[in-house]
């Protein structure tokens, strides 16, 4: 699988844990007749900007021991940083992979690939340092965020995951106006935080795009 | 360690959310000399909340600064006392708030009134269906106010936060278009209640064919622009969705910034210490009077702030925890049921049917301010309770809170998580859905409770809460009984189809459910069952009060902010009237 024309540099991420990456993220959110999928949204540069920044060494997390698995209820319990998790993840889930299917993750056919996700998202997978549903837990959030944040955190390229579901991004100089209103409200464009710092939206006097909207065709959106 | 003293003020106030902004704003204006400390940073809305920032669900939703820094404090849990309770290391089921301004910088702006029946559930209750009415290990009891003591505090916190809605009883003549089974208000809301959407359109015609009545919810996100009771202005909503969570950029959500802070920092006799973690309210050697608090400054040091009047309002957790750490009042204890502080811990049960139709097209996005249509026909001593084998009640609504990508993006059951499947019915399904939900109410017991933790330490040293809480039968049973009403309701609206949300069989600290943390310091007529007064004095130490949903003895249904604000009022109205008249007594 060719790499993703990333035209980003990558600050945490190996070369080999980003083709992981953009192996994995694309199986969760493929690319399909509906459009683009994860791995040309940019969420593979999504987790890497996520994992060099605060959340990356768990900055604001609640860091000291005694460390105990607990219960499922008492959520998050590892004394791994999400760097530690995503790091020591992927190289042990590679060594399972060659194990298993005599390759590296990305170069397994996509079923398999799937089978290997779905084993690691039902904790099926015994991985020697950590919890492989723990380590897919993380990888499906930050993959769900880097497609649908604002693509000032490098995710949701070209707003991919924002025109999949008719979101027109930052809320709307009219919505005030339409509360009441059921007429369908569609746009010919998202408009991003990184659109107005970069001035391509027009604003009203408080801030809000001015969306462009789509004529009314009917139909589903 | 050297500890720094500051000049003796007249009074102390520990936090700066909802109620400490109330507290000081009242006391400097009856003349005395107030110090606000604030664990966290100084805000300016203006220069810190700006459009498009505001709208940046990844920030706001999950890793702004102004939430709770969990590497300085938390709490651990744990369901019940059998198992060691671990700390809670990443933010999950609440979302508390850290800087000045607090909590309600990113709330949601839900603001009801409790029922009069609230405020006297034990004893009516009782009275109505009988002694054995109330589950065996169930601590509920009334709060030693009444509705009507109480009347004119709400009103005042309404005339503060701008409260849009429309009077549903009116000095107990029934309003159309309100909610009829209110308590009787003594004026109408300031501020009209919000428009309503095309889903609450259809939640309204469902509700009513079944004969309930349904009402716009009041909220605290202004409907028009407005100036306050503290002359300060406010913004009208722009219902830009990125609300509940998130920084208001328009000045349009009620919070101690938009509201309180801009009269509050005029005050002459007022001063905001921000950076400030207040570690101890110390007393003197009778351990019957508090003299201040000692706080570690921004710069690490020890530092002693001196005064006639302490006033904790730092959130159910710290109110509870500074007691404990202070030797203040006897630790609640479980096993025996005796002590008091940490009793009576609850929280806020919540369901939801998410409603799919394929011919309907919605606009999600447009909402927030807490828009939504609502019925209160299943809460409280409106329905004949006996034989139901539960207590508590809910209120049903439909709200349009702005329904932002990387949360809200319902799915039909059946759905795989990940993959092209998901991909499909999250692209098919996002402008089609509305949601009915349940908000319910919460119930005290023996066994939930608040204490020290034995184990886990805050950056300071401390030890941290512990948190002993799990979902009761009681809660469970109700929640069964509200799913299957509002199964009826949604079943009337036609959809092409719906899925209920199961009902948790045990409370978890991962997905967020609510910041409405109550009790741990309730409030009430009996030394022996609570911490405080009526006036929310602390028994022990008369010049102490305590304020905030520490002091709910139990969570009714209807959202705690409005009765929050309410006590904060109604507090300070009792220092002004009664206690500075005789000060260091016992107001009752
Ligand atoms: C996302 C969200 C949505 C919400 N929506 C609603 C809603 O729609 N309706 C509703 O009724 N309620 C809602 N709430 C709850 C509401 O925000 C709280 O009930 C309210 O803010 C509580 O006010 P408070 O003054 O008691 O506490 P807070 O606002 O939490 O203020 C306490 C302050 O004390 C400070 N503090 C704590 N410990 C110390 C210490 N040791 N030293 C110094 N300072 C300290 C804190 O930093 C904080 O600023 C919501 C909450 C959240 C997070
Ligand atoms: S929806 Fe209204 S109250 Fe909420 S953030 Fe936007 S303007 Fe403020």
């Amino acid at each position: 699988m060719a790499e993703s024309q990333v035209p980003y540099a990558y600050n945490y991420l190996t070369g080999a844990e980003a083709r992981f990456l953009d192996a994995a993220v694309e199986r969760l959110i493929p690319t399909d007749e509906l459009g683009p999928g994860a791995k040309d949204a940019g969420v593979t540069y999504y987790i890497d900007q996520q994992l060099r920044g605060m959340w990356g060494t768990h900055g604001r997390q609640y860091r000291s021991g005694p460390w105990h698995e607990g219960t499922p209820q008492q959520g998050f319990q590892s004394r791994l940083t999400p760097q530690e998790i995503y790091r020591v993840g992927i190289h042990e889930i590679n060594e399972y992979c060659n194990q298993k299917h005599g390759k590296n993750f990305e170069f397994l056919a996509a079923d398999l690939q799937d089978q290997v996700l779905h084993a690691l998202e039902e904790g099926g997978v015994s991985l020697p340092s950590l919890s492989s549903k723990l380590f897919f837990d993380i990888l499906w959030r930050n993959t769900e965020e880097g497609f649908f944040a604002d693509p000032i955190y490098g995710g949701n390229r070209d707003k991919i995951g924002w025109k999949l579901l008719g979101f027109p991004g930052v809320g709307g100089s009219e919505y005030n106006a339409r509360l009441d209103n059921p007429e369908p409200y569609r746009v010919k464009e998202p408009v991003s935080i990184v659109d107005i710092e970069q001035l391509r939206a027009k604003l009203d006097a408080q801030g809000f795009p001015k969306h462009e909207k789509l004529d009314q065709q009917g139909g589903r959106k | 360690m050297t500890t720094t003293k500051m000049k003796h003020v007249d009074a102390v106030v520990v936090g700066s959310g909802v109620v400490g902004s109330i507290m000081c704003m009242e006391l400097a204006n009856a003349g005395l000399s107030v110090v606000c400390l604030e664990r966290g940073r100084m805000s300016d809305p203006q220069k810190d909340f700006t459009m498009p920032y505001v709208h940046d669900e990844l920030k706001y939703d999950r890793h702004s600064d102004i939430f709770q820094n969990l590497s300085r404090e938390t709490i651990t849990v744990r369901n019940n006392m059998g198992e060691m309770a671990l700390p809670m290391r990443e933010l999950g089921s609440f979302k508390p708030g850290e800087l000045v301004g607090g909590t309600a910088v990113h709330w949601g702006t839900n603001a009801r009134r409790f029922l009069p029946h609230d405020f006297e559930l034990r004893s009516q209750s009782e009275a109505r269906y009988g002694k054995d009415y109330f589950p065996q290990d169930c601590t509920s009891q009334d709060w030693g106010v009444t509705y009507d003591d109480v009347e004119p505090y709400y009103d005042m916190f309404e005339h503060i936060y701008g409260v849009g809605g429309k009077a549903g009883n009116l000095d107990g003549q029934i309003q159309p278009g309100g909610n009829p089974h209110e308590g009787p208000r003594s004026r109408e809301y300031p501020n009209p209640p919000t428009r309503r959407t095309p889903q609450g359109e259809i939640f309204a015609k469902a509700v009513s064919e079944l004969g309930y009545t349904p009402f716009q919810g009041p909220a605290a996100a202004m409907t028009q622009e407005y100036t306050n009771l503290y002359k300060v202005h406010l913004g009208e909503c722009q219902r830009g969705g990125f609300c509940s969570s998130h920084a208001c950029s328009q000045g349009a959500k009620a919070n101690p910034l938009t509201t309180v802070m801009p009269a509050l920092y005029k005050q002459p006799t007022f001063e905001m210490r921000p950076l400030c973690n207040v570690i101890k309210v110390n007393t003197d050697s009778t351990g019957k009077k508090a003299t201040g608090v000692t706080y570690i400054d921004a710069r690490g040091n020890t530092v002693e702030q001196t005064a006639d009047i302490v006033i904790l309002a730092t959130y159910c957790f710290n109110n509870t925890r500074l007691l404990l750490l202070s030797d203040i009042g006897t630790p609640y204890d479980p096993t025996t049921g005796k002590g008091v502080v940490g009793r009576n811990y609850s929280y806020q049960t919540g369901g939801r049917i998410h409603v799919f139709f394929d011919d309907k097209e919605f606009n999600p996005f447009i909402g927030g301010g807490m828009v939504n249509t609502s019925i209160d026909d299943l809460n409280g001593d409106v329905i004949d309770r006996s034989g139901l084998g539960f207590v508590g009640g809910a209120y049903i609504g439909c709200a349009q809170p702005g329904a932002t990508p990387i949360k809200s993006k319902p799915v039909p059951h059946g759905t795989p998580r990940w993959g092209a499947a998901w991909k499909k019915a999250v692209a098919e399904n996002y402008h089609h859905c509305l949601t009915v939900s349940i908000h319910g109410s919460c119930q005290s017991y023996r066994g939930h409770y608040l204490d020290l933790d034995p184990t886990y330490k805050d950056a300071n040293g401390l030890p941290l809460l512990r948190m002993t809480y799990d979902w009761h039968q009681n809660e469970q049973k109700m929640l069964k009984w509200m799913y299957e009403k509002i199964t009826q309701i949604v079943k009337v609206m036609n959809p092409s189809k719906y899925h209920a949300h199961p009902i948790a069989s045990k409370y978890s600290i991962v997905p967020y459910q609510s910041t409405h943390n109550m009790g741990g310091v309730a409030m009430g007529a009996d030394p022996a069952t609570s911490a405080v007064n009526k006036h929310l004095q602390s028994w022990d130490i008369p010049n102490l009060f305590v304020v905030g949903g520490s002091a709910f003895p139990q969570n009714p249904a209807q959202g705690p902010t409005e009765t929050i604000g309410m006590l904060a009022c109604w507090a300070a109205d009792g220092i002004k009237d009664i206690y500075l008249k005789r000060p260091g007594q016992s107001m009752v």
